[in-house]
């Protein structure tokens, strides 16, 4: 179970790891945009991923929960093991993977015919199972764990779309969090937020960490030096340093590391 | 010195000359497509008071009355459009409710499932047939359709839900459901084509959202593709009917033109536009004239209405959240 290939420090401490990636590339057509990255995600961490634009951060992130694959010509290489299962497995269906691993996107996007409310419990109702005050309940357990319960417990029967952009990416992680996910995949989501807006979100997922794992692409090196414990920097598609926020940060191993820290911070 | 400024100055002149002529050309080139616009709307509203004015008398003798009216007696000078609209009411409708099913699920099929090399050429495919002359359809539909109904189709309806109404008495081919049928297959491509292009201005974003909350692919074609364009359907579907309204040339030669309400699909009917195709040339007196031009203003208002309508919808009911998305 305990694999050491990237952190010994925790590995003492018998922390899980909840998401092992080994020797993940990721494809569109015959560009390789992904190469060869092999990372571990322990339990209840938040994992920042930084890199230049353009250098495969989102597409290695839409590898984890099966979603590049979507794109026409998008293939993916190598294995992601949730609970000692690849979800790579040809036996695995990706639609299980997807109900396991939440994801927030950059851009708000709650369904625009739904409710908040029916925007919340949608996961959970289309897998059936729950009766509807079940759901009704959940909704709010979602609601008030996203931090936008108040905001929005009179306007339950407003359109998703009618709040304002922080609220809908706040509503999108409640939607998200409906399904008790194990792993929480965030791609930049304060990128199209305002700074007051970005920083509920930034508290929303210290919060999160309590009860998830996050891995959480990010534009912005000072939320990832803010609220992760783990920084991977990524460049042309390489993992170049993996390691304990602070450590990349303070004391960066590797020389491209440290220059474009130097440049984002200089 | 003085020679290069003389000179410079020429230059600056005819440069400013041909500035000057180009803003003319260009104004009025813009005038004249005002003009061209403003009399094809012009002719639009002249052949509508032209059409008012010839079924005059016909209003005056009538009034709504004629909307409502039965019967439609040339010989005895009584008119009434009922049994037209009727038709037209019955025909539409029916070849609306066929129609939707296959176009909208062929595009559901052409944008998220087939395979999306084969897009084009599916799409394409489809909209050829909205090129076909309806003389052609109509054709079409007296050889093999009529037959087919009257054959193979009749004996299946009445063994299994015959004892509706509307399957009742003999079939001879020609009828409603014969036109409904050569009706629907035209408007296939109408909706077929609005749809795709409805479908296709979907965000991604809420197809992956739906697949990231672990839907199937066929409830993320629920979820992030049908539901966001209902009203999109809804609009597509009325220009469909405003088609299938005024289609005149393929209903006037499978629908048998009999003035006769009936319930049953099975019996022969007449459309407004097939009724006005088949009468206009014979119209002896200047009743009967004026009466089909009546009929001609009822059907070129609500054709208009059912158009402007569903162009509204499709243009102003796009949820907010598509824009900037
Ligand atoms: N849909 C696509 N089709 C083809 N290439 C793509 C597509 N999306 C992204 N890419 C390419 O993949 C590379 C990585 O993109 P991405 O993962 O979005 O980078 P990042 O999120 O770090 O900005 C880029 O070079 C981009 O050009
Ligand atoms: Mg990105």
């Amino acid at each position: 179970m305990m694999d050491n290939t990237c952190n010994n420090k925790k590995n003492d401490e018998n922390i899980n790891i909840v998401l092992k990636v080994k020797n993940l590339s990721a494809y569109f057509a015959d560009n390789m945009v992904v190469k060869n990255i092999s990372i571990d995600y322990y339990e209840k961490s938040i994992n920042a991923i930084i890199g230049p634009s353009g250098c495969g951060k989102s597409t290695f992130l839409r590898s984890l929960n099966r979603i590049h694959e979507t794109v026409l010509d998008a293939r993916v290489e190598g294995n992601v093991i949730l609970d000692n299962i690849d979800i790579y497995d040809p036996s695995v269906d990706p639609v299980e993977i997807r109900k396991k691993i939440g994801m927030v996107f950059q851009r708000p996007n709650p369904f625009p015919s739904m409710s908040v409310l029916e925007n919340v419990i949608i996961g959970p109702k289309l897998h059936g199972g729950l009766s509807k005050n079940a759901l009704i309940e959940l909704a709010e357990a979602c609601l008030r764990r996203a931090a936008i319960w108040d905001e929005v417990k009179d306007k339950l029967n407003k359109d998703g779309t009618s709040l304002s952009g922080g609220q809908q990416q706040r509503l999108c992680i409640a939607r998200a969090l409906a399904l008790n996910p194990k792993v929480l995949l965030m791609d930049e989501p304060t990128s199209a937020l305002d700074p007051i807006a970005s920083a509920k979100i930034e508290e929303l997922m210290k919060e999160l960490k309590k009860h998830y794992t996050v891995v959480l692409v990010t534009h912005n090196m000072g939320q990832a030096a803010r609220i992760s414990d783990y920084t991977s920097f990524l460049m042309s598609g390489e993992l170049i340093e993996h390691s304990e926020t602070s450590d990349l940060f303070t004391n960066p191993k590797n020389k491209q590391t440290e220059d474009y820290i130097m440049r984002k911070f200089g | 010195m003085l020679l290069c400024q003389q000179n410079l100055a020429k230059k600056l002149l005819m440069v400013f000359k041909m500035k000057l002529t180009a803003k003319l050309e260009e104004r009025l080139g813009i005038s004249l497509m005002y003009i061209v616009v403003l009399s094809i709307i012009i002719l639009i509203f002249v052949m509508f008071i032209l059409l008012f004015k010839m079924s005059w008398p016909a209003i005056t003798k009538f009034g709504f009355h004629f909307i409502t009216s039965k019967e439609w007696n040339p010989v005895k000078e009584q008119f009434g459009a009922w049994p037209f609209l009727y038709g037209t009411i019955i025909t539409s409708i029916l070849s609306l409710m066929i129609a939707l099913p296959f176009g909208v699920s062929s595009a559901i099929f052409i944008t998220e499932i087939g395979p999306k090399k084969l897009r084009i050429f599916l799409g394409t495919s489809i909209d050829l047939i909205a090129s076909i002359p309806s003389i052609i359809f109509g054709m079409w539909g007296l050889f093999y359709l009529v037959p087919f109904i009257r054959e193979t189709l009749t004996p299946l309806l009445k063994n299994s839900i015959g004892f509706l109404p509307f399957f009742q008495g003999p079939s001879f081919g020609i009828s409603l459901l014969a036109a409904s049928l050569i009706l629907s297959i035209m408007i296939i491509p109408i909706i077929s084509s609005l749809c795709r292009e409805l479908f296709l201005s979907v965000p991604v974003t809420y197809k992956e959202a739906a697949l990231a909350l672990g839907a199937t692919p066929f409830e993320k074609i629920k979820l992030a593709v049908l539901a966001p364009s209902i009203t999109g359907i809804v609009g597509a579907a009325g220009l469909a009917l405003a088609r299938a309204l005024g289609e005149t040339m393929a209903v006037v030669m499978v629908i048998g033109n009999s003035p006769h309400v009936s319930l049953s699909l099975l019996s022969p009917g007449a459309t407004m536009a097939s009724i006005l195709a088949n009468e206009y040339a014979e119209a002896g007196a200047d009743l009967h004239l004026a009466s089909l031009c009546y009929m001609a203003t009822l059907l070129f208002i609500v054709t208009m209405l059912v158009n402007s309508i569903s162009r509204f919808i499709i243009k102003y009911f796009k949820p907010k959240a598509f824009r900037g998305l």
